[in-house]
């Protein structure tokens, strides 16, 4: 298992090495800058920019750079200075070893566009939103979905089975994008029950991560359905009930645990669609998460908002994946690796 | 294994793959119209490919036409379905105006025509999509599947690590690379002429490329793993003692049996395509003005909900229709062709 885990995590890492290189060298072919403008940029001043955004010198030392920032970390003194180019994710402090040592570690560099403003500043600021966004609707999700797949298995080929899955079809067929507007209006708009937009107050994330959760909540009925039914046809299913236990035991102790790890290995790509899903909801109920900084950083040329933001959630579908695959050992014990 | 000393008696065995595969299709065919729902499914699509076919005679206006005087005005009935919408003789704000079947947008451009038209793009993105994922995912999968071993480890793995890749961030990125790097080419090169195409599509080209290369990963595990169970098949072995080339028994042998699955899957995965578009068009990396997409209509709706509700609301209605109409078929599908997995998944 130990080294299962390390086997997993050194491919995380050579992931993450891939993915960072594919967007930078994507990023950096395309003709044109970030400081290209309409009036035009003198010399000098380009240059000096240039120099001090890590914009000269090949590709690949550039890459070089880029990449070292991040991953080498630094103990610095008490000469470190703190600046946009100089701005660390995870700092800390190393007093119990010596007076002003710090520990610092993840420099995702300056954003280009926004002025005074770095990376990590951006993650910092609008990631946790983008994150409670997509915990929100993973819950949402979950809640409706497991339940509603259950309740079909159990009747099978009943008037619940039939409309759960009808409205599981539905449910997919209904994208953020449609569900969003929709919601608005008739919540919104209509009803005056819930704020049409905005972020802050407890009820700005009921619809958001309802109208984000609702599609994936239908696969995830479809998916529990399925597996169930698969799991009540075992043997040892026949066993329990043989020995007399009652329907529910049945159901509860023996068939819904085993029932639920095909539904566990989705919850990984599951929470990384979400979350990548949050940049549509964010654009709809004017949400300040991640995703405007990235649509907006992809048409500026913000290279290190670009190549931070996908390396970030690279970072997450990954270790999503990893974690789903940890959990799937632990809950079937016929998986040795 | 009649089959095999069938093909063995008249020497070529591809001739026995056909009637067979007929039947198969024919037999899936009948299946697929007892399904009401796929039927229904299936009348939908029909129906679009004709709206987006004869576009130009079923508009009432022209879909680019803005009459600024008319802006966010809408029929009576309209302003009935959506009560918060007050027409302005009741005391409201908005203006009637009759002429507009379910009213005009924020410049004063038919909705419906707008509706109609942008059909297109999305069913170009239905079809493109697919076929762009097909061109990339159904080869890598084969010689995956087909080679094994060690080239078949390092393939998946490919595949693996494209999978970590944020699709929706990966083609924001595709578009704006697609686009800036053919804008700024000399006359003449490739680069500049499939530039000039995408502009002549209304932009949709780059998209169903950038969709389609993005989801291509499922389709190759797809296959790789259909032709890992096909491999050892007897007709296989059949075909390559009668000297058939690899790429015969890839292409003629293993392609054709495994054809079903491949259907249903991308048949399920066009709404993801779609909705991939839609979400383009509504950020403003998709189509092109004034070329009207569903999603992108959405957007210019969602602005203005709490005002004008129905322009956001009838292209969601759209949008939906066609996103249903491709599950109910694909799920329909997915029954006709493989009978075993009804009701399992």
């Amino acid at each position: 298992m130990a080294q299962f885990v390390a086997q997993r995590f050194l491919w995380l890492i050579l992931v993450l090495f891939v993915v960072s290189a594919i967007t930078f060298g994507l990023m950096r072919l395309v003709p044109g800058g970030p400081f290209a403008t309409e009036r035009g940029v003198p010399d000098t001043i380009l240059r000096a920019l240039e120099e001090k955004y890590n914009l000269t010198g090949t590709l690949i030392e550039q890459y070089a750079k880029w990449i070292g920032d991040i991953i080498v970390p630094r103990v610095t003194d008490d000469t470190f200075r703190p600046s946009a180019v100089n701005d660390y994710l995870i700092n800390i402090r190393l007093d119990f070893i010596k007076a002003d040592t710090d520990f610092r570690w993840m420099n995702f560099g300056p954003s280009l566009r926004i002025r005074s403003r770095t990376v990590n500043s951006i993650f910092e600021e609008n990631l946790p939103i983008s994150l409670q966004l997509g915990t929100a609707a993973l819950m949402v999700a979950m809640a409706i979905g497991v339940p509603a797949g259950i309740i079909a298995a159990l009747n099978r080929n009943t008037i619940y089975d039939y409309t759960g899955m009808g409205v599981a079809i539905i449910g997919v067929s209904i994208p953020v994008i449609i569900m969003g507007p929709l919601l608005q209006y008739l919540f919104g708009v209509q009803w005056h029950v819930l704020p049409v937009s905005g972020w802050g107050k407890p009820e700005n994330v009921i619809m958001p991560a309802f109208a984000l959760g609702f599609a994936q909540s239908a696969l995830l009925a479809r998916l529990t359905r399925a597996s169930l039914l698969q799991v009540m046809n075992e043997d040892y299913i026949r066993t329990a009930r043989a020995k007399g236990l009652s329907e529910r035991v049945v159901v509860l102790f023996h068939a819904l645990k085993n029932s639920l790890i095909p539904v566990v290995t989705v919850l990984g790509p599951l929470f990384a669609a979400l979350l990548t899903g949050t940049f549509v909801t964010e654009t709809i109920f004017g949400i300040p998460g991640m995703g405007r900084f990235f649509v907006t950083s992809v048409t500026n040329r913000d290279y290190p908002v670009i190549m931070g933001t996908i390396l970030l959630y690279a970072g997450f579908l990954v270790l999503a994946n990893m974690v789903v695959d940890i959990t799937y050992a632990w809950l079937d014990p016929r998986i040795r690796y | 294994m009649a089959v095999v000393q069938q093909g063995q008696n008249q020497g070529v065995a591809k001739l026995d793959s056909r009637p067979q595969g007929e039947s198969l299709w024919m037999d899936a065919w009948r299946r697929l119209r007892r399904n009401r729902m796929a039927v229904l499914g299936l009348i939908i699509i029909i129906t679009s490919v004709l709206v987006a076919a004869f576009a130009p005679q079923l508009a009432p206006k022209a879909y680019d036409k803005q009459v600024l005087a008319d802006n966010n005005s809408a029929p009576r009935w309209v302003t009935q379905l959506f009560p918060s919408m007050r027409p302005r003789d009741e005391g409201g704000y908005v203006p009637i105006n009759e002429s507009y079947p379910i009213g005009a947008d924020g410049l004063g451009r038919d909705l419906l025509s707008r509706i109609i038209f942008g059909t297109r793009v999305s069913l170009a993105v239905a079809f493109i999509g697919p076929l762009s994922a097909m061109l990339v995912g159904i080869p890598f999968g084969l010689v995956a599947g087909y080679l094994g071993g060690r080239a078949d480890n390092f393939m998946m793995r490919i595949v693996d690590i494209m999978y970590a890749f944020p699709t929706l961030l990966l083609i924001i990125l595709l578009m704006a690379f697609f686009r800036s790097s053919t804008a700024q080419n000399d006359p003449g090169t490739f680069a500049y002429e499939l530039g000039r195409l995408d502009a002549a599509m209304g932009g949709m080209l780059f998209i169903a490329v950038g969709v389609g290369f993005t989801s291509w990963m499922g389709l190759a595990r797809l296959v790789r793993g259909q032709i890992l169970s096909v491999r050892e098949k007897e007709y296989i072995e059949a075909a390559r003692s009668m000297g058939v080339g690899t790429r015969g028994i890839m292409f003629r042998h293993m392609l054709p049996n495994i054809l079903g699955p491949i259907v249903v899957a991308e048949t399920l995965t066009i709404p993801t395509y779609i909705s991939f578009e839609a979400f383009l068009s509504f950020i403003g990396l998709g189509v092109q003005a004034p070329t009207p997409s569903w999603g992108g209509m959405i957007a210019e709706g969602a602005r203005n909900i709490t005002s004008y509700p129905s322009q956001a609301i009838f292209p969601a209605v759209a949008l939906f229709l066609i996103m249903f109409a491709f599950n109910f078929l694909g799920d329909g599908l997915r029954d006709a062709l493989d009978p075993r997995m009804r009701g399992v998944d």
